[in-house]
């Protein structure tokens, strides 16, 4: 363990100093390291986002990225898709629409399947964010898709965090993922080039409206087009992370920090045999996993 | 295993690349498909982003002689040499010791049964456990077919 911990920091130190190859190999370590790295930047400026299936946010973050290189940012990306829950594979593929025809080397893009890793692929994700930004990327953001509970978690793990949804959808938003959209910092209808687009938008102005005094935006975008990019970058930058923001970063961070401790625990699976059988309580099994988390913590 | 699917050159032949990928997530596999025309260093900088095991390359427009050679030269150059390579699309017959030569491990033709290349990533995945020679940077004697 140790050694595994040194190896990381000596590709975290190579990876600063520039090399790529060993920035690839610190994001594949640190999803694969059994105790998560805790890397600290002080200047992190990270993005999530995140929205239903299909509603645009690979193409979008293109469009942001090609707007950020242009602008003399360093982005870094790090792109999420689910992992087939039959075959154990994944097809990883919003890199397709965010290659441009010059992406080069102020651009990284990794993908993720993020169903690999037991007890939840958040806390890698916030070491990976902060990993990152020591290397000196400028921008990191983070694509999910808007369903599930790691994927809610995630969410909550970047300083802001804009909301993708497309035409058709503002109702599935509306009865299903209230808390996603409560999350958001800053919200985007995509596909303003499809008739549906400018309703779509109302209905969500509507539901924040209900919601009392909100004053948060809801932009029409085309990823396509290209069209309100450049508006959404300047919201997006100029977005002041909410004051609870904080409070709920560091609550995620517990919970599934604690989680993935809980889910790799080496007894965890004796502890449920014994609990199937009856042999101890619930409340007893919390008692040791507990004592031997703190233990193993220090 | 990681891999990445690419396309090289002007080709724009996506089906069998598609298919490939598609078979290997169903097979397992995280699979990283890059789209369509990217040239050489485009595609050595997303293997190493990625940090893949694996290059599957795809080619139905004739280029392969050329491209092919010269994303493996790339890849050990880039200090890559661990990286499984292979091919496919139509590559005719007189071509293959060319590649096998550049590092190519094994080559799959149209009508390839699916099941083949999942046989072929297998066996790559033994030889790297067991450390024989299989990365486009080991020692070249080995090919699949
Ligand atoms: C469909 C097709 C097209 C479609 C492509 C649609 C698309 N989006 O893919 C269209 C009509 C657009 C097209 C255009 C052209 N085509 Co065309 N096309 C074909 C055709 C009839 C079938 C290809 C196909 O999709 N097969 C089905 C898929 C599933 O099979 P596959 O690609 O071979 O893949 C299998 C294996 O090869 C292998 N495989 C493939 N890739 C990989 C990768 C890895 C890693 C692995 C392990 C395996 C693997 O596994 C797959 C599954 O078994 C072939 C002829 C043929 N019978 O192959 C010609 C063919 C490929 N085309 C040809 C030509 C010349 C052209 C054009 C230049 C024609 C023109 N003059 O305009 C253009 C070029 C377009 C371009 N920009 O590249 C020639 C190429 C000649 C050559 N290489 O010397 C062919 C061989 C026809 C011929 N006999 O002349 N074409
Ligand atoms: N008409 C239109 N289509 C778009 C727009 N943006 C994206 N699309 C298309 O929508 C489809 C999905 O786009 P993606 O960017 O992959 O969407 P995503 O939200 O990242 O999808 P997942 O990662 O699979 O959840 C693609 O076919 C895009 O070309 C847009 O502004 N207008
Ligand atoms: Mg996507």
């Amino acid at each position: 363990m140790a050694l595994e911990l040194s190896n990381i920091n000596e590709l975290l130190e190579l990876a600063i100093s520039g090399d790529r190859r060993s920035l690839s190999r610190l994001m594949t370590k640190i999803a694969e390291s059994p105790q998560i790295p805790k890397f600290h930047s002080e200047s992190s400026w990270t993005l999530g986002v995140t929205g239903p299936p299909g509603a645009g946010k690979s193409t979008l973050i293109g469009q942001m990225v090609k707007h950020w290189v242009t602008a003399g940012e360093s982005v870094a990306v790090l792109a999420l898709d689910p992992t087939s829950p039959i075959s154990g594979g994944s097809f990883l593929a919003d890199r397709i629409r965010m290659e441009g025809d010059d992406l080069g080397e102020t651009v990284f893009v990794r993908s993720i399947a993020s169903g690999n890793i037991p007890g939840g692929i958040s806390p890698y994700i916030w070491s990976m964010c902060q990993a990152l930004s020591l290397c000196g990327w400028t921008r990191i953001v983070v694509e999910t898709v808007g369903t599930g509970q790691s994927e809610f978690r995630i969410a909550a793990l970047v300083d802001r965090l804009l909301l993708v949804d497309g035409p058709d959808r503002g109702d599935i938003i509306q009865a299903e993922k209230a808390g996603i959209l409560e999350l958001a910092d800053v919200i985007a209808i995509n596909k303003s080039d499809l008739p549906r687009a400018v309703s779509s938008a109302q209905s969500i102005r509507t539901s924040l409206a209900l919601s009392g005094d909100d004053s948060r935006e809801v932009l029409l975008v085309s990823a396509l087009e290209g069209v309100g990019v450049e508006k959404l970058i300047s919201t997006i930058e100029s977005c002041e992370p909410r004051s609870e923001r904080n409070e709920m970063i560091m609550r995620e961070r517990l919970i599934s920090e604690w989680d993935s401790l809980l889910v790799t625990h080496s007894e965890i699976d004796e502890i449920i045999a014994k609990l199937c059988i009856g042999s101890i309580t619930v409340n007893e099994a919390i008692q040791i996993l507990s004592s031997s988390i703190v233990q193993s913590g220090e | 295993m990681r891999v990445v699917i690419a396309k090289p050159g002007l080709d724009g032949h996506d089906r069998g690349a598609k298919v490939i990928a598609r078979a290997l997530r169903d097979g397992g596999h995280d699979v990283i498909y890059t789209g369509l025309r990217k040239t050489p260093s485009d595609i050595v900088r997303i293997v190493n982003d990625e940090d893949a095991e694996v290059l599957g390359l795809s080619t139905l427009s004739g280029a392969h002689d050329s491209l092919i050679p010269k994303i493996c030269n790339h890849l050990r150059e880039a200090g890559l040499g661990n990286v499984i390579v292979f091919a496919g699309g139509i590559i005719p017959e007189r071509d293959l010791e060319l590649l096998y030569k550049s590092g190519v491990r094994a080559v799959f033709g149209p009508g390839t049964p699916t099941s083949d290349v999942l046989d072929f990533l297998e066996e790559a995945l033994l030889r790297k456990q067991n450390k024989h020679p299989i990365g486009v940077g080991d020692d070249l004697g080995w090919h699949w077919n």
